[in-house]
């Protein structure tokens, strides 16, 4: 038993050292693929190389004669046994949804889809028998293009009639959050600034480090489901809702799960598969998938056409908003699918006080691997889009792209502040993070700088990128998931049990997979109660010991489950003080609890927190009427979104002569209210950057005519390196949230959100006095040459700012007009 | 089947195995020695980085049967019992890991990058990484455990 009852330094705050590491270090895991049991069997799967495809017959005999095959099951082998992998957000009452069978046998909507599965006794074998199916194929035209697909010219799915999922529509005038963009526009276009933009969020690909990987062990009373997922909880509840098996006969765990960023939040057919032929076979049995699998088939990210309009008076003032987005779903709609981009709705305006605004997206159905959250979800391209258009409009007004977001953010002064999309922001301060980003960046030396190398004509020329970015995160208040549509709540539990050594077991419902949780989840319950960091051990990620929760994703980890652990700590405390005031010989009324200690006012005398847990677990001397446990849960549901922000600089280098760009210094100050543990912190920030730094300048998942990933390996999808990144500059301003007890915001997506218009807003910057005002992404070398060279001849740049979305210029506003588009 | 015999982590094995078999099956089916992770098919990522003879060697782009009559050493025997090794400390001390599933190939590939040069700059730890992929920390972090490996308490 450690004694803390007067230990002086709180834990919160402090750089604590992560309880995670030891294992991970020296190799002690327990990655799925791990995982070794008796007699347990191997799978390989059978993909389709088509995208859209008729499967006319599969030919198992010569998989089943190769050596140590166990079986080969086709869709219809394994039938309703497969369940079915749900999509939990129906964003539209009328959305067409198409049925996902984990393995079809009749048809295959994209290139990887699984068609056959072989278990053999090692990997090798199966992977070596599933080369020998012989599937035969009547190749269907594909839907692959989004525009195209979203004018139904080639149906994804020809038996829905249309590639058209789902219509969700925001008004501002309707939802009564403020007036008519559409009025907004026509007025600015008499007599103030409109800016017309078409931005394109290319298809990502969230590539965590560790492949999936499934092993079900179907022995027990309970069929056992160990696999790489962020979301045991809810993984758990779609098996058991498509199988019929009962959910109580069902145990997931997620063991240590290697990196997610949104792609493991997903019931996956693999999943399902592995499910059925361990319950068909009652073997255990296990399924890895390659790395070319995982990057074909697990879910990708982004992919939207972002057409947008804003309006302004003739000094910059914003007057009204209107964002039309086009989002790929891909083959099927995954189990957030269409939500995604519904998710960033909420976010265009950012921190700007718009008076209008008008949100739509259309989600399209199409031959291609399905989308899904990917770090961010929805909020990066919101804020790519806006932090894009604001600098658009500085150069419109003629003043510093800085100045004109000052003129338009919502002042600290001024919050709570309730946006035209409808949320409350509950606090923040743009001018504290800018000012303090700016001095570290040395803005105006950098601008400086910028002058004389554009002045003197230089080959490198230097672009300053600025975001200055709100988002909205911990997912989410239940009651507002379910005016959305959504098919669950947004709560998560916890529960705290006092053990008789002094030990406290934290149970949480969030499942962590790299972020730190046993740490910064000790740190916040040794200060709650009072005892050693030590002595805190947090269990999660097994819903037979977190028998409760909703899992990990959306920033909601600290901000919803740590609340939850908040108030299941505050009521253990609750339970002891009467058996402490017994224990002590006074009344309930006269005993304090402070720093681990039950005091009786007024007096010196006292027990420690594990004095108490150990009176409670002998039960010899309880007050009458008093259960003996002082164990206690809570289930916590959040009252409000929660709204970090931020500014980010960056400053570009780019070689006029090669295209080639470089980045030479990034600077954030975030403010994400009080910070638990300032290392973890600092570490999800560098990450986030560089996700979305590898979204502004080097990822993209690209498909061929014929529908197939052709940056299906890591030698194809261009993740960056070490060498293709810099040390980044992270610095917090605070100001505390007020919606939970620790006043702290979410941080894990932040960073990725943040930086991608950052880095193009640098991009553009350095090279627009060659009347480029965009560079689709990624900006590659080759693009960035081409729009620094398209305006050689002439006057291609001339129009980009006129009103396309109008009668006058044609409506080519479908059309991308951008100067990076189709390069 | 070919017979091999090498000494891994200090201790010496002796098996038959498929001349197709890579090192790192080997070492996770063979030995149990998992933690040592597969995380591409296309010797990109790094994470199956192991010790060869003392060198860095991507351990999915060396067939078992190649490993022969050698010594490998896995992250698994890198520490000296509970004295952990100084690169290992490091990516602790700085936060060098977050999901730690890249984490062995990183810590072996610095370990080899320390050998060869015990005093690189930030630029020399970043090319000498490259072959390494994280998604989660950025690489900030990783650069820094190197550098502060090197640079010992500084």
């Amino acid at each position: 038993m450690t004694a803390v009852a007067d230990k002086p330094d709180l834990e919160i705050g402090r750089d604590r050292r992560r309880k995670e590491d030891q294992r991970l270090i020296t190799g002690r895991t327990r990655w799925t693929d791990n995982l070794v049991l008796p007699g347990m069997l191997h799978l390989a799967m059978v993909r389709s190389p088509f995208a859209h495809a008729k499967i006319v017959s599969i030919d198992t005999e010569a998989a089943k004669q190769s050596p140590n095959v166990v079986g080969v099951f086709t869709g219809a082998d394994l039938g309703e046994a497969q369940g079915a992998c749900i999509n939990a957000w129906a964003i539209t009452p009328d959305q067409v949804t198409p049925p996902h069978v984990p393995m079809p046998s009749d048809r295959v909507a994209f290139a990887g889809e699984t068609v056959a599965v072989v278990v053999a006794r090692t990997a090798a074998e199966a992977r070596d028998a599933a080369e020998l199916v012989d599937v035969e194929y009547d190749e269907l035209p594909a839907a692959l293009d989004l525009k195209e697909s979203a004018a139904d010219t080639v149906l994804a799915h020809p038996d829905l009639g249309t590639n058209k999922s789902a219509l969700w529509v925001f008004d501002s005038a309707e939802a009564g959050t403020g007036s008519s963009a559409d009025a907004a526009i026509e007025k600015a276009r008499g007599d103030g600034i409109v800016i017309e933009r078409e931005y394109r969020q290319q298809r990502l690909i969230p590539a965590f480090m560790e492949p999936r990987s499934t092993v079900v062990d179907p022995t027990g009373e309970q069929i056992t489901v160990w696999s790489a997922t962020q979301i045991p909880h809810i993984l758990r509840f779609a098996i058991a809702a498509t199988t019929g098996v009962p959910e109580s006969k069902i145990r997931v765990i997620a063991p240590d799960v290697g990196g997610g960023f949104g792609g493991k939040l997903q019931q996956t057919p693999e999943e399902m598969i592995t499910f059925a032929v361990a319950r068909k076979l009652g073997k255990p049995v296990k399924y890895t998938e390659t790395r070319s699998e995982s990057l074909m088939t697990a879910h990708h990210g982004r992919d939207q056409w972002q057409k947008l309009t804003l309006s302004a008076e003739k000094d910059g003032t914003v007057t009204g908003l209107k964002v039309e987005l086009t989002a790929d779903l891909g083959a099927y709609i995954a189990i957030v699918g269409g939500g995604v981009p519904v998710l960033g709705a909420f976010m265009f305006n950012a921190i700007y006080k718009f008076p209008a605004y008008h949100f739509s997206c259309q989600t399209v159905l199409t031959n291609k691997t399905w989308t899904d959250a990917y770090r961010g979800a929805g909020r990066p391209e919101a804020t790519y889009a806006i932090e894009r258009l604001m600098d658009e409009l500085a150069i419109e007004v003629g003043v510093d792209p800085l100045e004109i977001r000052e003129k338009n953010w919502i002042k600290h002064e001024e919050f709570p502040f309730t946006t035209v999309a409808g949320l409350e922001y509950d606090s923040g301060n743009y001018e504290a993070a800018t000012a303090k980003a700016k001095e570290a960046f040395g803005y105006d030396e950098l601008r400086a700088e910028q002058k004389q190398r554009r002045e003197s004509g230089d080959r490198i020329q230097l672009g300053i990128g600025i975001s200055t970015f709100t988002e909205m995160c911990g997912l989410a208040p239940s009651r507002v998931l379910g005016s959305l549509n959504y098919g669950a709540g947004g709560w998560e539990h916890a529960s705290v049990r006092m053990l008789a050594t002094g030990k406290v077991e934290v149970i949480t419902g969030a499942s962590a997979h790299g972020q730190g949780h046993e740490t910064a989840f000790s740190q916040i319950v040794a200060d709650r109660l009072g005892v050693a960091f030590e002595d805190v051990e947090v269990l999660h990620g097994d819903t037979q010991i977190a028998h409760k929760g909703l899992d990990t994703y959306g920033s909601r980890s600290l901000v919803v489950g740590g609340e939850a652990l908040v108030k299941a700590a505050d009521k253990v405390i609750e339970k002891a003080k009467p058996i402490a005031a017994h224990l002590l010989e006074a009344s309930v009324d006269d005993i304090e609890f402070s720093a681990g200690r039950f005091s009786v006012r007024g007096t010196d005398q006292g027990l420690a927190m594990a004095e108490i847990a150990m009176a409670t677990f002998a039960a010899h001397n309880l007050p009458d009427g008093i259960e003996p446990s002082i164990d206690s849960d809570a289930t916590y549901d959040p009252v409000n979104f929660n709204y970090p922000h931020g500014t980010h600089l960056c400053a570009m280098e780019v070689d006029t002569e090669t295209g080639g760009v470089l980045m030479r210094k990034y600077v954030c100050v975030d403010d994400i209210g009080n910070i638990i543990n300032p290392m973890i912190v600092e570490g999800q920030v560098h990450g986030g950057l560089a996700q979305g730094i590898a979204q502004a300048l080097w990822e993209e998942a690209v498909y061929d005519d014929s529908g197939t990933l052709v940056s299906g390996s890591f030698v194809d999808y261009l993740l960056p390196t070490s060498a293709d990144t810099i040390s980044f500059e992270v610095d917090h301003t605070t100001t505390a949230s007020t919606t939970n007890t620790l006043g702290t915001k979410g941080v894990g997506e932040a960073g990725t959100i943040a930086s991608t218009p950052a880095v193009v807003n640098a991009v553009v910057d350095a090279v627009r006095q060659f009347g480029v005002n965009d560079i689709q992404m990624p900006c590659t070398p080759e693009r960035v040459w081409r729009a620094i060279h398209s305006g050689d001849g002439g006057d291609e740049t001339e129009g980009a700012a006129a009103p396309h979305f109008t009668e006058e210029t044609g409506m080519q506003g479908q059309t991308d007009r951008t100067d990076g588009a189709n390069q | 089947m070919a017979r091999i015999e090498l000494t891994v982590d200090g201790a010496k094995v002796s098996d038959d195995v498929e001349p197709r078999m890579l090192l790192v099956q080997y070492l996770r089916e063979k030995l149990g020695k998992t933690g040592t992770v597969i995380g591409c098919d296309t010797s990109n990522c790094g994470a199956c980085t192991v010790h060869l003879d003392g060198r860095s060697v991507k351990s999915c782009n060396v067939l078992a049967v190649q490993a022969n009559g050698r010594e490998v050493t896995t992250i698994e025997g890198l520490a000296d019992g509970d004295q952990l090794h100084p690169v290992q400390e490091a990516f602790r001390e700085c936060h060098g890991l977050q999901c730690g599933f890249c984490t062995p190939g990183m810590i072996m590939q610095a370990v080899d990058l320390l050998g060869e040069n015990p005093s690189p700059t930030e630029a020399e730890v970043r090319e000498g990484m490259e072959g390494n992929l994280c998604r989660c920390t950025g690489y900030h972090n990783i650069v820094k455990s190197v550098l502060h490996a090197a640079g010992g308490a500084k």
